[in-house]
């Protein structure tokens, strides 16, 4: 079908390229410790990029049904589109990028209901008062990319993902408890999540507030992929440098951080949510060094910005619903170090424990800022941690604090299906506390 | 179509059962740096069946092409909702109503060519990069219609269309490996035209972002601040509008006790309103995705919890009335309970008279955006000013501004008279965003607002 689609743009622009993903998700909710609704969400869409006369047209639809009005509206908006400065890639022979386990299909919904109900059992079990949301979620999507260069790419994707929240008021103060499994495989153990939820419960029992002014921080892995890493891709970002609006401009090749600090784009890592044997562009998945001991060392591109920028395409195509693609990160890893959380915390005379935050990426992140709220965090006294902290904002600028990197922890973990991460620790950053 | 929906929903073997199909068209224009990078257009058409039995829920989200199989989609909806076993409860009452509701247009967007929509914005970007300093800009506009079809088994029938209209404009400046930004969103129920004459706040934009460059960062801690009517506006939707919505609430004793009405969150000069039953916001509409018409909800009055915000399941479960609140950014969501225009009423004076006594202060205007974790929250500002001695004196960089359910409103000590409605707004629950919202305020004072730093 995206064939026909071809062969039409064909015949009024001069290249054309089609993208098409299908997908079924069935979420199972519970809401308030019991199962609330079990869904099935069923959808389509389908992306036209034309090329005519230069410049680039398109227009997406979430059926393909309509032949002729998506080249209408594709080769109608074309002659305002920016000039085009890719050539769409030919045959590609891709990596065996595994991310498709046909037994996530399978699980049957009575069974994601008894993992939920377990899970939230679990954390019940450990304490009658909080209350928990959870959502037990399967999919499958196949994606298709054809181009009228004889590029022709499918694969599918399962994904299985196991959210949990948990509340527990007492007074008028509230705690949130959070954490989330995604897997291409079927997730079968609940117990990590159930632990997580108890540890943060755990070191949560008493309010610790602290001082506002400068004081050793460590950004637990969540904290890391919410406030640090969207102002360093920011950065990263091929499109930013191009425009030289990146902080990075012109430092391809030096030094920006700490020696310590490697971050890589590998979106060849199998049965993680994010990966992909190719790009939403059909350039076949690379690893991509963005980071390497502190240095710059890649840029993210996608056809587009590639050619502007006459360099390669990194492979980082990724379309949102409804827009052309734009460069973007895959799977992330940061190197692990060499320090164990429970050596970094001894190390902290009056110090924060960072877990979550909220409000991160509300700031100037283009100029690597991070300014957020302590969501969830603890207090670090003489070497332990003593309790959570609240009303707490912590702030800093991602290159100096990670030129300034005291360390990294040897315990990375998978966060939000898309990065691996360790805990990191700052020496010295600022904390602004009530009080 | 309406005879092939009424079919669907009959002899459905469920408490209750709602179809809704949905037909969008949408346009946008993206410029990224001087160049119209992005430039598209979209259509789309899908529904959804949502049925409970017994207190459950089923929900079956689709695409079609041509004419759905309803009946097909009802029965795995039922029987979905089957599988749940729940609580059982009714729905809170609301009589089924029949309704054409056209959409609120004035300048239609849809009758402005591309030619005429790119000239506009080619005249912003000269502006902005018409500032020295100015590294790069980026402007997004889109405009959107949207026709619902709305049907349940209670016997709604409602066709319901909009026109939404959105624009945002930002200037970057960056000196070495320093990058400021400042921007404006703004937007409108179906009206273009504001869209046409925005060249003073397209200079702004870009002068403030080299200003930025230049200005020193606030020392984090409590300050006074002073909020403009658009960050006033995000502050009491983040500070306090997202625990009006019930279903933040109506499952958690513990939330119930918290919010319970009667209680005082503020003084007696605040009052706090939300309603879509207002014409021509963004966040209007005469019925939410549930087919209830929608209201005008006092949520404080003279500092007391007065009201919130309800679908009609969490009306039933609270024992209060349904306020035509529910709503779904599209056809793949069930409905849930959602603000639409949420101000701070007015009460007198100006800027001027509630900064006179601010000997040091914070005075922080615009929005970057707001989240909340119910008890806690944050809004930051776009741009920022020292006050001093009653006077707004020096630029700041934009800051993060902090609070807290409990104190903030407290703290919150006085409101002018300026209303102003924000109509740039966004807002973000259970994966839905951005969903169109209004926001307003006068101006207004906080005393002890944590705003971070460096």
């Amino acid at each position: 079908m995206l064939e026909r689609l071809l062969e039409r743009a064909k015949q009024v622009a001069q290249e054309a390229e089609a993208f098409h993903v299908e997908r079924r998700e069935t979420p199972v909710v519970f809401e308030a410790n019991r199962l609330k609704a079990v869904e099935t969400h069923e959808t389509e869409g389908v992306a036209l990029r034309v090329i005519k006369e230069g410049r680039i047209g398109f227009s997406s639809a979430n059926t393909t049904s309509d032949v002729e009005g998506l080249v209408a509206r594709a080769v109608e908006v074309a002659p305002f589109g920016a000039r085009a400065y890719l050539d769409l890639p030919s045959a590609q022979s891709y990596p065996e990028v595994r991310v498709h386990d046909s037994a996530v299909s399978q699980v049957p919904i009575d069974e994601m209901v008894h993992l939920g109900q377990t899970l939230i059992d679990r954390v019940r079990d450990h304490s009658q008062e909080v209350l928990c949301d959870s959502r037990v979620v399967r999919s499958e999507a196949t994606v298709t990319l054809a181009n009228t260069r004889g590029c022709y790419f499918q694969y599918s994707r399962t994904v299985f993902a196991v959210a949990i929240e948990g509340t527990v008021i007492r007074g008028t103060d509230m705690l949130f408890l959070f954490d989330y499994l995604s897997s291409c495989h079927p997730i079968r153990d609940v117990a990590p999540l159930a632990e997580s939820l108890v540890q943060q419960l755990e070191r949560s029992q008493v309010v610790a507030p602290v001082q506002s002014g400068s004081m050793p921080v460590v950004f637990m892995p969540w904290a890391v992929i919410g406030g640090l890493l969207p102002p360093l891709l920011a950065g990263l970002n091929g499109r930013m440098v191009l425009q030289r609006t990146s902080p990075l401009v012109d430092r391809l090749g030096e030094r920006v951080v700490a020696e310590q600090f490697s971050l890589m784009d590998n979106p060849t890592h199998e049965y993680v949510p994010s990966s992909r044997p190719c790009d939403d562009e059909g350039i076949p998945s690379q690893q991509t060094p963005l980071i390497q001991q502190g240095v710059v060392t890649n840029f993210l591109y996608d056809l587009q910005t590639a050619g502007q920028a006459r360099r390669r395409s990194t492979s980082s195509a990724e379309r949102g619903s409804g827009s052309l693609p734009t460069p973007s990160s895959s799977v992330l890893l940061v190197s692990p170090g060499q320090h164990s959380f429970d050596d970094m915390v001894k190390d902290m005379e009056v110090g924060l424990v960072v877990e979550r935050l909220l409000g991160a990426g509300q700031s100037n992140i283009l100029g690597g800022e991070f300014n957020a709220n302590v969501l969830l965090g603890y207090k670090v006294e003489r070497g332990k941690m003593v309790g959570r902290v609240k009303d707490t904002l912590v702030s800093g600028n991602v290159y100096q604090a990670l030129s300034r990197l005291e360390g990294l922890g040897r315990e990375a973990r998978w966060v939000g299906g898309m990065a691996q991460v360790p805990p990191l620790y700052f020496k010295e950053l600022s904390v602004a506390a009530k009080g | 179509m309406r005879d092939v929906i009424e079919a669907a929903l009959k002899g459905a073997e469920a408490d209750y059962v709602e179809i809704r199909l949905e037909e969008t068209e949408h346009t946008f224009l993206w410029y990224r740096g001087r160049e119209l990078e992005d430039i598209g257009r979209s259509t789309g058409v899908g529904g959804n069946v949502r049925a409970l039995v017994k207190g459950g829920w089923g929900f079956v989200s689709f695409n079609f092409n041509g004419s759905p199989d309803l009946r097909e989609k009802v029965s795995l909806a039922v029987a979905q909702a089957r599988l749940v076993n729940g609580d059982d409860f009714r729905l809170a009452e609301a009589p089924p109503v029949v309704d054409i509701v056209p959409a609120h247009v004035l300048k239609d967007p849809r009758a402005v060519s591309l030619a005429e929509k790119k000239a506009v914005l080619d005249q912003y970007i000269e502006v902005i990069w018409g500032v020295p300093g100015i590294e790069s800009s980026s402007i997004y506009y889109g405009d959107g219609r949207r026709r619902v079809t709305f049907a349940s088994s209670l016997g709604s029938y409602i066709e319901q269309e909009n026109v939404d209209v959105s624009l945002r404009l930002n200037a970057m400046a960056r000196d070495g490996g320093e990058v400021q930004q400042a921007g404006v969103s703004l937007g409108s129920l179906g009206d273009f035209s504001f869209a046409e004459s925005l060249h003073p706040q397209a200079r702004e934009v870009a002068e403030k972002a080299v200003t930025m460059l230049k200005a020193p960062k606030v020392r984090g801690g409590d300050y006074t601040v002073v909020l403009d009517p658009v960050l006033a506006g995000v502050f009491i939707h983040e500070a306090f509008g997202h625990l009006s919505e019930a279903d933040h609430v109506y499952q958690d004793q513990r939330m119930r006790d918290i919010m319970v009405l009667g209680r005082r969150f503020g003084g007696p000069h605040l009052n706090v309103v939300d309603g879509a039953a207002v014409p021509g916001l963004r966040g209007s509409y005469k019925y939410d995705d549930e087919g209830v018409p929608a209201s005008r909800t006092y949520l404080i009055r003279d500092g007391v919890l007065v009201g919130r915000l309800h679908s009609r399941e969490t009306a039933a479960k609270m024992g209060e009335g349904p306020t035509g609140n529910a709503r779904a950014i599209s056809y793949r969501f069930a409905p849930i309970v959602r603000m639409t225009n949420t101000f701070i009423e007015p009460r007198e004076g100006t800027l001027q008279d509630i900064i006179a006594d601010v000997k040091e202060g914070v005075y922080a205007c615009n929005w970057y955006g707001g989240m909340t974790s119910m008890e806690q929250f944050t809004f930051s500002a776009g741009e920022a000013y020292m006050i001093r001695n009653g006077r707004v004196a020096e630029s700041l960089r934009p800051v993060m501004l902090s609070g807290n359910l409990f104190t903030t409103l407290q703290n919150l000590d006085a409101v002018a008279g300026d209303l102003d409605m924000n109509q740039g707004g966004g807002c973000g629950k259970g994966g839905q965003s951005p969903l169109p919202v209004s926001n307003g305020s006068p101006h207004i004072r906080i005393r002890k607002c944590l705003v971070g730093g460096a």
